[in-house]
């Protein structure tokens, strides 16, 4: 920025010389996308030079609007990015040393006894996450909606367990959890003379204990979402479905599902990307055992328990190539949802 | 909340509800919802309140009882005292306020500038920064760790300190997003007329921009509020100092080694802050939830 001879903005009298560019606060300095000043007078090069200075001058301004997002996106989301891939590449040893290595650390993963299981227990969490905490938030919500009394009571319950530190809300489930008699859930059935079970113990059902728990303590924001999109259906349609003939039911397949098509597949999509990458729950009730190490659990020990940074990353590099087609599917889907 | 609310009709017609047959079934559900939504709800944490007023012997107690035999705040006092909560809450009010700081100076900034002021490279940028919004966030916690354990250049570590949860909040898809969305809706002739009047875009975005943006500012603050509230993953990796960590990961570290019943007290005391946060931001925060979506 040597060229600082602007044309005459009214009110800027003293940026004369001044080599720094678009200071802001400054009246009289505005970026060319505003509005285009017309050529003022003089013709040919001190104007055209002068129009590059102020589109420099308007860059920059813009630049140093952004530039503290962008470092931050350039520390903490682009470099990390291209890193990750380098570093499934890579070895380094307790010298420090680095080393290319190919697909060695792919292999490794691929390997380790508990990669299939890892995959698995990620799979089965993430289904019976749909069958639970996509069902239940959905009917939740349309029941609600109905009620014309209470509402503002069972929004606030329902959103209470959202508004709990994770970390606590697992803790007290895991407490709920306790396979003896002491344990609430245990003194609930044998107080109904059911069997009690062992629960985060027990290898058969300690999963669908992570899922409750979830389940649980997140229902809350998707029931308010829904409940937002609900309210935006027109009532005529379901007098027009009720003129047809359909019941409650066919009303809510032929009317509500339809109505709320694009935010119900926006959840879905984003529900399997959040569940595909479950970690506090097994961290905390499980730490791991009856079956429930899942992808992000098996990249945290490689990482940090095994300091094996290479696998880590290679297996993270599988997890986002897997996500990555569940977004990819969903945008395709999306569309298509759109243009039919 | 007694009176009932007129809207448009939802799946059951008001007619259907008012009649006879429709009334009772309408109340029954009603009745039978109250309780339950308690039950699920409510009486978890009245069993987590309650447990941390119980003896040991009696938190182990099998059949656990409803009521504390002789509620006692000991395990409270001891939690409170001895455990370093307070030090653990006010740490995370610090790293939520920060980082809803950096996120409003800084993602406010930027998506003002990519949405009017458009300088070259500006769409490279922002499709960079909105394809950060795809990549799931424990995919990237081994190279942003590493990252912060020395930056590039510096060669410091900012782990243990507030930046390592202030500067990674601000890489926010979301926000540039619905920020830059929101800006787009601005009406040019309002800049325009302020640059007329003599504004520079800094002063444009102060007191032209910023005044009629305010809902969609305070929608992010409470999202940044939260997110810091509720990070696990990433705090649990940068936080290993115990004077520095955040309420979630102080909890982690503190489940072994001390008695049940003082830990569930501590539970309590824990969740305290966000459901006072809850209870007096409720609409707010429940009408962002749903601002920053998609309108089905």
């Amino acid at each position: 920025m040597t060229a600082t001879r602007t044309i005459d903005v009214p009110g800027d009298r003293n940026n004369a010389g001044r080599g720094k560019p678009a200071r802001p606060g400054r009246p009289g300095r505005r970026p060319g996308s505003l509005f285009r000043r017309p050529a003022g007078g003089a013709a040919g090069r001190p104007d055209r030079r002068s129009r590059y200075a102020r589109k420099a001058r308007a860059n920059a301004t813009g630049y140093l609007f952004m530039i503290g997002a962008i470092v931050c996106f350039a520390l903490f989301t682009w470099y990390p990015m291209i890193r990750e891939v380098i570093m499934s590449f890579q070895r380094t040893n307790f010298a420090g040393q680095t080393t290319w290595v190919g697909l060695a650390n792919y292999r490794h993963i691929i390997a380790d006894p508990g990669f299939w299981g890892a995959w698995r227990a990620t799979a089965l969490f993430a289904g019976l996450a749909l069958v639970f905490g996509y069902a239940v938030p959905f009917v939740t919500a349309v029941a609600l909606n109905e009620l014309r009394h209470f509402r503002g009571y069972f929004r606030l319950l329902v959103y209470l367990p959202v508004m709990i530190p994770p970390a606590a809300a697992a803790f007290l489930w895991k407490w709920f959890y306790t396979p003896d008699n002491s344990g609430l859930f245990n003194a609930v059935l044998h107080v109904l003379h059911l069997p009690t079970s062992q629960w985060l113990q027990s290898p058969h059902i300690a999963m669908l204990c992570l899922v409750l728990f979830s389940t649980w303590s997140n229902m809350g924001a998707a029931v308010l979402v829904y409940l937002a999109s609900l309210q935006s259906i027109p009532g005529e349609l379901y007098d027009a479905a009720e003129i047809d003939g359909a019941g409650i039911l066919g009303r809510v397949w032929h009317v509500t599902v339809p109505q709320t098509r694009l935010i119900l597949s926006l959840m879905l999509m984003l529900q399997i990307v959040a569940t595909m990458q479950v970690f506090l729950e097994p961290l905390i009730l499980t730490g791991g055992q009856s079956g429930t190490t899942t992808v992000v659990y098996l990249i945290y020990n490689y990482a940090f328990a095994f300091n094996n940074y290479g696998s880590a990353a290679a297996l993270g590099i599988m997890l986002l190539v897997v996500l990555m087609g569940f977004a990819g599917a969903y945008l395709r889907l999306a569309r298509r949802g759109e243009e039919g | 909340m007694a009176a009932a609310e007129s809207g448009p009709r939802t799946l059951i017609s008001p007619a259907q509800l008012s009649r006879g047959h429709g009334k009772i079934v309408y109340w029954s559900v009603l009745g039978l919802l109250i309780p339950v939504f308690a039950l699920l709800f409510l009486f978890p944490l009245y069993w987590m309140v309650t447990g941390g007023l119980k003896s040991p012997a009696q938190v182990i107690q099998s059949p656990p009882s409803l009521l504390p035999a002789h509620p006692a705040f000991d395990n409270y006092v001891t939690a409170w005292n001895d455990l370093g909560l307070g030090r653990l809450i006010l740490n995370t009010v610090i790293y939520a306020g920060g980082a809803l700081l950096f996120q409003v100076v800084f993602d406010v900034a930027a998506a003002y500038a990519l949405s009017k002021l458009r300088p070259v490279l500006g769409n490279v940028i922002l499709f960079a920064m909105l394809a950060a919004m795809m990549i799931p966030a424990t995919v990237l916690v081994l190279p942003q760790y590493l990252t912060a354990n020395s930056l590039p250049f510096l060669h410091t570590s900012i782990l243990d300190t507030p930046w390592v949860i202030w500067l990674p909040s601000v890489a926010n898809g979301f926000n540039i997003f619905i920020l830059k969305r929101f800006f787009d809706s601005v009406p040019p002739d309002l800049l325009a007329a302020a640059a007329l009047d003599g504004a520079g875009p800094f002063r444009t975005l102060w007191s032209v921009v910023l005044p009629i943006s305010r809902p969609i500012i305070g929608v992010i603050s409470i999202f940044a509020a939260v997110n810091v509230w509720k990070d696990f993953l990433w705090p649990l990796l940068v936080l290993n100092e115990p004077s520095a960590q955040t309420i979630n990961i102080g909890l982690y570290h503190l489940s072994n080694g001390i008695p049940e019943d003082v830990f569930i007290a501590a539970l309590a005391i824990a969740c305290v802050p966000t459901i006072v946060f809850f209870l007096i931001f409720q609409r707010n925060i429940m009408a962002g939830l749903t601002a920053g979506g998609v309108k089905g």
